[in-house]
């Protein structure tokens, strides 16, 4: 066996186990954390290269069983070519954030043990095929998210912990009775396994009856994981109270990852034909994502607070990814996992952004931006780049995201999806621009220097008409690392723009091969 | 419906179990009974794979020492080491949801969801 095989397992296993080194060495130390953290994601950001190229040169899946059981008995890790781009992303988000958590906080070496355990889990969540392995780790990515998440100064955030908690438990367990379901029907939890009793035809009444229990309860289950309208509500909540360099790495991962791992379900495990021959399966899933971007965008317009709007955002744009999901053609399949990605790497990118301009400007509503362009040009020309990005004007990864998505809706025919595609758009435009003007074409107003707002933006109330820019924020928090992180983040997303044949050659064995 | 009720009463219970977890998780305004709720509600999926598991006259799934030990016949081990794993999450899901119940009774004061509104509305 050769080193490259292993890695899938070492992924997994390094920053779980690495996790209980910062508390460990915090007891005779008091900063390691940081070094640990940066050390680790940087060494798994290089493993997950390696194992990267090594699977899209082969063209062919590496699969690892745990323990030398047989695949029928034991758990299977899966590194193929839908995987391993969500694995590349998860590593370079997790190892490119620590340039702001370093001087932005949040402090401490617990606080780098959740960072860990959150990665690890994160990156076994990708990697499993097994179903009920699924579902451990859809928990300890939960509770790395709950620690995270509570670990900001504010009371607030502890409360919007535990409302995560109290419903993440709820769609993880949901999703536990489908797998219940599944065993039952064919008595293997392998996704290979199941994929092959489920797709290859034979089933009588009963076991189809179990397998269409068990995919409702799994797409519901998965519906609160990524926030779809109406089991959205932890979402906005979580996001806007977390500690701003928490914040990114959850935006960017945490529903993403529960996002791929429903593609994984729907494509993997029940297969094209099935969602295809469920009579109202397609439907549903199309009307779900829909009415997502439909509310999630709206309610994102009428915010105040930067961080919550864009937190209505991503339940929007995960609705798009939801309903290319229910359109079922290579096309749409390959674009939603095109803009799992895009999403991913904006959402870091804007949230690292909100949480400069917080510390460097003190501006957490969509009022305090302005004038931000004027005083604070780089994060703001990066906020910038990214709201485009977001909005799909080309050359960006969400115009990449989108376009394959609109042609695959185009192709099965399902104009309501492409109507959804147009109308997102628009209202992506009217938050994004919203804050656009504020950024480049309102002034800042100079009014009473006292009203000084740098703490955590407790409720999301309107302007008490802004401190005076001279006084607001700190500008020396704002480090060097974090500027160039937003700036590099910005160039990634418009440079991606252009990889779009890239990205579809790249999925293209994985999708054949799902749709024959 | 009473054939149901007679062969498969362990499922009905389930999910009538299921319900009183999620009733309970929704409507009670305490934070530490809405968890107690949670708990319930992830109980009632324990004993459904546990039930998944029985098999009529099967005893529990040891296997002799002897390497050929001839018709066995036991109920599936397979739901009984998932139940373990599960229950374990689920303790983890109750100690982080705990600590942060403590967090939010020192910070306001309260347990109850009404009150803790009312606190944060003023603030």
């Amino acid at each position: 066996m050769s080193n490259v095989e292993l890695i899938p397992v070492l992924l997994v296993v390094a920053p779980i186990l690495l996790a209980t080194l910062p508390i460990v060495l915090g007891l005779r130390f008091e900063r390691t954390g940081w070094s640990v953290t940066a050390l680790t994601t940087t060494g798994l950001f290089a493993a997950s290269l390696i194992l990267a190229q090594r699977v899209y040169s082969t063209q062919s899946a590496e699969i690892y069983g745990l323990g030398g059981w047989d695949e029928q008995f034991g758990i299977v890790l899966i590194a193929d070519q839908l995987s391993m781009l969500i694995v590349v992303l998860i590593t370079a988000t997790a190892a490119g954030l620590l340039a702001f958590t370093r001087l932005a906080g949040p402090r401490g070496n617990t606080f780098y043990t959740g960072y860990l355990l959150l990665v690890g889990g994160l990156l076994g969540l990708t990697l499993t095929g097994d179903v009920f392995n699924m579902f451990v780790f859809l928990e300890i990515v939960g509770l790395g998210t709950y620690a995270l998440i509570s670990s900001g100064d504010g009371p607030e955030s502890a409360v919007a912990a535990l409302k995560y908690l109290i419903l993440g438990t709820v769609g993880a367990s949901i999703y536990l009775i489908g797998v219940g379901f599944l065993f039952m029907a064919t008595g293997t939890l392998n996704m290979m396994e199941l994929a092959d009793v489920i797709q290859n035809g034979g089933l009588d009444d009963q076991q189809l009856n179990l397998i269409r229990a068990a995919f409702a309860f799994m797409f519901v289950g998965f519906a609160i994981k990524v926030a779809q309208w109406p089991l959205h509500t932890w979402q906005p909540d979580a996001y806007q109270h977390a500690p701003d360099g928490v914040t990114p790495l959850i935006a960017a991962l945490v529903s993403t990852v529960s996002a791929y791992a429903l593609a994984r379900i729907m494509f993997d495990v029940f297969g094209p034909e099935f969602l295809i021959q469920t009579p109202y399966a397609r439907e549903i899933v199309v009307t779900v994502g829909s009415i997502s971007v439909i509310a999630g965008s709206t309610l994102a317009v009428i915010q105040q607070d930067v961080k919550r709007m864009l937190a209505y955002s991503s339940v929007s744009q995960f609705g798009l990814v939801v309903a290319a999901y229910g359109v079922v053609t290579e096309t749409a399949l390959t674009g939603a996992i095109i803009h799992l990605i895009g999403h991913g790497v904006m959402k870091a990118g804007l949230f690292v952004a909100a949480g400069v301009i917080a510390i460097g400007y003190g501006a957490r509503t969509v009022d305090e931006y302005a004038g931000l362009a004027h005083h604070r040009p780089v994060p703001a020309a990066g906020m910038a780049v990214l709201l485009i990005a977001l909005i799909g004007i080309p050359p960006s990864v969400g115009f990449i995201g989108k376009w394959y998505i609109a042609v695959g809706a185009v192709e099965a025919q399902a104009w309501s999806v492409a109507a959804v595609i147009f109308l997102s758009t628009m209202l992506t435009l009217a938050y994004a621009a919203r804050l656009l003007e504020k950024m480049y074409f309102t002034p800042a107003r100079n009014v009473d220097p006292g009203s000084h707002r740098s703490t955590d933006a407790g409720s999301p109330v309107a302007t008490d008409g802004g401190a005076s820019s001279q006084t607001r924020g700190s500008p020396d928090a704002v480090s060097l690392g974090m500027l160039a992180l937003v700036v590099s983040v910005a160039i990634i997303a418009v440079i991606l723009g252009f990889a779009g044949d890239v990205f579809f050659e790249l999925l293209e064995p994985f999708v054949d091969e799902v749709f024959n | 419906m009473i054939d149901l009720l007679a062969t498969r009463y362990a499922y009905v219970l389930m999910f009538v179990l299921l319900g009183v977890g999620l009733y309970m998780m929704i409507a009670n305004e305490n934070l530490v009974k809405k968890l107690i709720g949670v708990n319930l509600f992830q109980t009632a999926i324990f004993l459904f794979f546990v039930s998944v598991a029985y098999v009529e006259g099967g005893s529990s799934p040891v296997v002799p020492a002897d390497s050929n030990p001839g018709e066995l016949l036991v109920a599936s081990p397979l739901p009984h080491v998932i139940v373990l794993t599960a229950i374990v999450v689920g303790i983890a899901l109750t100690a982080v949801g705990l600590a942060l119940i403590v967090r939010i009774y020192s910070e306001y004061g309260t347990l109850r969801e009404d009150t803790l509104r009312e606190v944060r509305s003023d603030e």
